[in-house]
Order: C-alpha cells, then structure tokens, then sequence
C-alpha cells in the first residue's frame, strides 16, 4: 500500500507544477487579451495598414501614424546589433577561449553586474557622456540622437550578447575541441571552424534576446533620442521610439479616447515583434542544428 | 626487425604538484603496435598525450625529459607543435566526431591543412573512410551528420578523420571502452590492418585486447613503467612480480 501512497503525494506536486505552469500561461494570455481589448479600437477608424505607415502622428488632429516612431525603434535598435554583435562575439570568444582564468574571473562578474544596472542609470550616463560627445565631437547643437540611442542600446545590450555567447562557447564538448587540435589544427582554426559553429545556435539566441531587449528598451531611449515625431533619415536625427510614445503620451490621454486606443495598439506592435523575436530564439535553440561546413 | 620510431627517455610530468610520470624510458617501434596497459589512474593517458604534446593545453603541466621522435626531441624549444600534431594522430577513449556531415569530419583535417581541390579532397575523404573500413556503411550517406552514426562508427569514423591527416604515428587512448565486443573486434582488426603503415601505439584497459593486437607491450604502475617487452614474452613469462600480480588478476 506504500506504493499507491507514494503514487498519490507524485499525483499531488505533479498536478501542483502543472498548476504553476498553467498560470503563467495564463498571465501571458491575459496581457494579450487586456492589450488588444484597449488597442484594437483604433482600427474603427485608421486601417492597420494606414496606421503602421502612415508619417504623421498628432493626437490634436485626431491623425494616427506610427511610422515615425517604428522606424526610430528599428534604427536604434539595428544600429546597436551592429555595434554590439561583432564585439560582443569577439569579447565571449576571447573571454572563453583565449583569456586567462584570472581575466576571466574578473570580468565576468563585471558583466554580470553591467546587465542588472537599472536602465534608467544607463540612461543618466549617456545623457551626460555619450550625447556632449557627439555634440563636441559632430559640432551639431544637440547630440541627441539616433546616434546617441544605438550606442547606449549597444552598452545595455552587450553584457547579454556576451554572457549567453560566452555560455554557449564554454560549453562546446572539449572532446571536440581536443579532436580538432590532435589532427593538428591551430587555435585560430579550431575556434572558427569548430568552437564558433558548435555554439551558433547560442550565440544567435543571445543575440536575439538582446535585440528584444534593445526594442523594448524604454526608459534610457527616452533620454537620448531628443524624442521629435518625425521619420529620422540620419544618424543624427533626432527621433521618437514606440516605447518612448507610450511613455510619454499615456498620461495625457483619456482613458477609452482613441488616443488611448492608438497608444495600446502600439504596444500591440511591441509585443508582436518581441513576441516573434523570443519564437524566433525558442526555435533556434531547439533546433541546435549546425550549419553545414 | 624494424627500426625505433619513438624513443622516449627519463620522461617525468608533473600536474602542478603532484608527479603523474616518473622516469620513463621506453623504445617505440616503427610498424609495430606497441600497447600500455596498467591500472587506472597510473597514467597511461597522460604518457601517451605527451607523444603528441596534447598535455601542453593543461595548465600547471611541467615536463622533464625526452621524446624523441625520428631522432628529433619533440619538446626543443624549435618544434612546431601543429605540425608536429599533424604527423601524430589521436584517438580518443570516447568518439569525438564534430558535429557537421560524415563527409566534412573526414575532410576537416586537409581543409585546414590546405586541400583547397574538390576532386582531391573527394578522394582523400574517400581513402580515409575506406582505410577505416567504413566505406561499405556510409558510402551513400556521407552527408548526413556524423553524430547519427552509431558508437563503433563514429568511432570508425574518427579513425577516418586521423588517416585523412595522413599521420605517421597514430596513438588510441582506450579506444573501445566505449563499444560493444562487436565494434571493438572490428577496431581491433583494422588497427592490426594500419600497423602496415603507421606506427601505433594503444592504451587499454583489457589485457585480453593487448594480448591480440599488439605487438609490444609496457606495464605502468604509478606513474612508473614497470616492465616493457615483447607482447607474448611480456605474457607469458613476466619478469617483475607486480606484472604477474596485474597479469593474471591477483592485483590489488
Ligand atoms: N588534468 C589533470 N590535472 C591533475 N591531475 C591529473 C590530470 N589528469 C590526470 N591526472 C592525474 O594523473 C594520474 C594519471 O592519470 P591518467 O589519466 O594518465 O591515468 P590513466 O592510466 O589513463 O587512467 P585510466 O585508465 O583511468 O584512464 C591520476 O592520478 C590522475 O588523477
Ligand atoms: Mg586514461
């Protein structure tokens, strides 16, 4: 009779867990629900596709565009992969394969430390630093920018493309790292052709979560972007992101307005893009498949 | 009588403190299979990773003595490692195939080593995957991933991948401690077939595989080679006692 005892109490916690994991489901599909409810209202009046191109944005004149402000999210966000990616894949290559332990033992918990300052500290500090630079530095009146947003998502984001590639690149079986080297591979070879490839299917997920990170950024973009609702051509442009909008434009608006209803139908696109990008990862790191030599 | 391909003289290792090889002199033969047989933890491995100087990528390792190999002192200050690696293949106690296709295992070596030709490459690949006796197993399947392929096979493999090198030497670290009785007797014929050509030297735990393959045979105990001789002298009629103890089972 022990036996059914036990059956049961393994009955109960399984049950429990599965309780658990329901209920974040369910958290999940509740933000949905409750994000569409307030944002799909606006498609009574703008159609989605109007919505998402259209230039202009002016709440007075009743005038929903939301291109300028996705447009600024994607700059920003694709200028700071294109910072943040190669150094960050370089600094986890070198940090697991080539530094010394007491590098290593070093800097990791520095990284560690960077990826948990709140956002707002790292908007402060390029506030300060990284837009009078580019003030100085372009001799343009203000150094708020495009710019200034993809080199402070760059800082924010490399401790995550960092931390996650260097995982991925620490664990590459040794076995394989030992078998390329008794065949009389250089490290340089080993590293690209073996390290590297074993551990891509990583690397992209931590690329992919700092990229969702970057366009969910908030509160340091709203600082250094200048934040003009109007489509930015240049780097130094001043510009609005989606999150900045939302941000800044949700105080105002009357609840149920269809100013309300624009501002959630913007988040809509938000969580779509980070909805798919975190897919996107999920997929890869099931797949764990390596790319063909 | 073939002549010395490896002679190894006074070789001490130290990991960190602790002293894992302790004068060690022994004469390898060309086209001969020489084996290392002894109890666990009495370094077998870490000798045979000092003939292709794989202990050099372990901190705190220090080494005294030599290895000289066609009379050359592998650890002179003027050897290239790579190079040195790419004449000395390995093979370890589990299979290691990368994980990419059964083609691009066996080609890695000459892609690094500078066989840009596809034709060439096609060929060498095929060589290799023909030496290791593999060829009538995977022959129309070369670009599926390596790691489908069962223990014995990829283990076939990796033997494979180490011929593409064309080495001279080829050294196996318990090589089918992994496998079944089946795979391990077509290991064990295809490392009397390589003999041939290559030099070898194998690590084992069973005397039963030493006894068929080899030709010569070391018996380590601590860090020190107790005896070494003719496999079937070595056998048959052992000169030190802790080799009869080890031999006929009555160790420790
Ligand atoms: N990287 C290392 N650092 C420190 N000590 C080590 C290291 N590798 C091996 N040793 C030690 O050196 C000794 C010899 O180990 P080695 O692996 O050469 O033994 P072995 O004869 O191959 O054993 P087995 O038959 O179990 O494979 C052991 O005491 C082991 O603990
Ligand atoms: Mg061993």
């Amino acid at each position: 009779m022990i036996g059914k005892k036990q059956f049961n109490a393994e009955a109960i916690a399984k049950r429990t867990l599965f309780l658990f994991a329901i209920t974040g489901a369910l958290i999940l599909f509740l933000i949905v629900v409750f994000i569409f409810k307030e944002g799909l209202p606006i498609f009574n009046q703008i159609n989605p596709v109007d919505f998402m191109l259209g230039g202009e944005w002016s709440p007075s004149k009743d005038v929903y565009g939301a291109l300028p402000f996705i447009a600024a999210t994607i700059l920003i966000t694709a200028g700071a992969l294109m910072i943040a990616v190669p150094l960050g894949i370089s600094c986890s290559v070198f940090l697991a394969e080539i530094a010394p332990k007491w590098a290593r033992e070093l800097v990791r918990p520095a990284i560690e430390l960077l990826a948990g300052i709140p956002s707002i500290v790292y908007g402060l500090f390029a506030l300060v630093v990284i837009v009078n630079t580019i003030e100085v530095s372009f001799d343009v009146p203000t150094g708020e920018s495009i710019l200034a947003g993809s080199l402070i998502l760059a800082i924010m984001i490399l401790p995550i493309i960092i931390s996650i590639s260097q995982d991925s690149i620490e664990a590459v079986p040794r076995a394989y790292k030992e078998g390329s080297y008794a065949m009389g591979a250089t490290d340089t070879q080993t590293i690209t052709r073996i390290v590297i490839p074993t551990a891509t299917p990583g690397i992209v997920a931590g690329i992919i979560l700092g990229m969702g990170r970057a366009i969910g950024e908030t509160m340091a973009v709203v600082l250094v972007l200048g934040n003009v609702e109007k489509i930015p051509t240049n780097l130094l442009d001043q510009g609005e992101a989606l999150t900045s909008v939302i941000l800044l434009e949700m105080g105002e608006a009357a609840v149920g307005s269809p100013h309300y209803n624009a501002l959630f139908a913007l988040s809509m696109i938000l969580f779509m893009i980070v909805f798919s990008l975190s897919s996107i990862s999920n997929h890869i790191i099931a797949k764990r498949g390596l790319r063909p030599g | 009588m073939s002549m010395e391909k490896i002679i190894v003289r006074e070789l001490n290792l130290w990991y960190g403190e602790k002293q894992a090889l302790e004068d060690v002199n022994m004469q390898i033969r060309e086209n001969r299979v020489t084996a290392l047989i002894g109890p666990s933890g009495c370094g077998k491995s870490t000798f045979i990773r000092c003939l292709n100087r794989m202990n050099d990528r372990i901190e705190g390792v220090r080494i005294t003595g030599k290895v000289e190999i066609d009379g050359k002192n592998i650890y002179d200050k003027d050897v290239d490692v790579v190079a040195l690696r790419k004449r000395i293949g390995m093979l370890f106690q589990k299979p290691n195939p990368f994980p990419m296709s059964i083609y691009d295992n066996v080609a890695y070596g000459p892609r690094i080593h500078g066989t840009g030709d596809k034709k060439k490459l096609r060929e060498i690949v095929e060589d290799g995957i023909r030496g290791a006796a593999l060829w009538d197993e995977v022959s129309d399947r070369l670009e599926t991933n390596a790691l489908d392929l069962s223990g014995g096979q990829q283990q076939r493999l990796c033997i494979a991948r180490t011929l593409a090198v064309k080495p001279e030497i080829i050294l196996f670290d318990e090589p089918c401690s992994a496998l079944d009785p089946i795979a391990t007797g077509k290991i064990e014929e295809l490392i009397h077939d390589l003999k041939r050509e290559y030099t070898i030297v194998i690590v084992t735990h069973n005397m039963q595989q030493a006894a068929r393959v080899s030709d010569y045979t070391g018996y380590f105990l601590l860090g020190e080679m107790i005896e070494f001789g003719k496999t079937k002298k070595l056998f048959e009629n052992p000169h030190k006692k802790e080799t009869e103890d080890y031999i006929t089972g009555r160790f420790g």
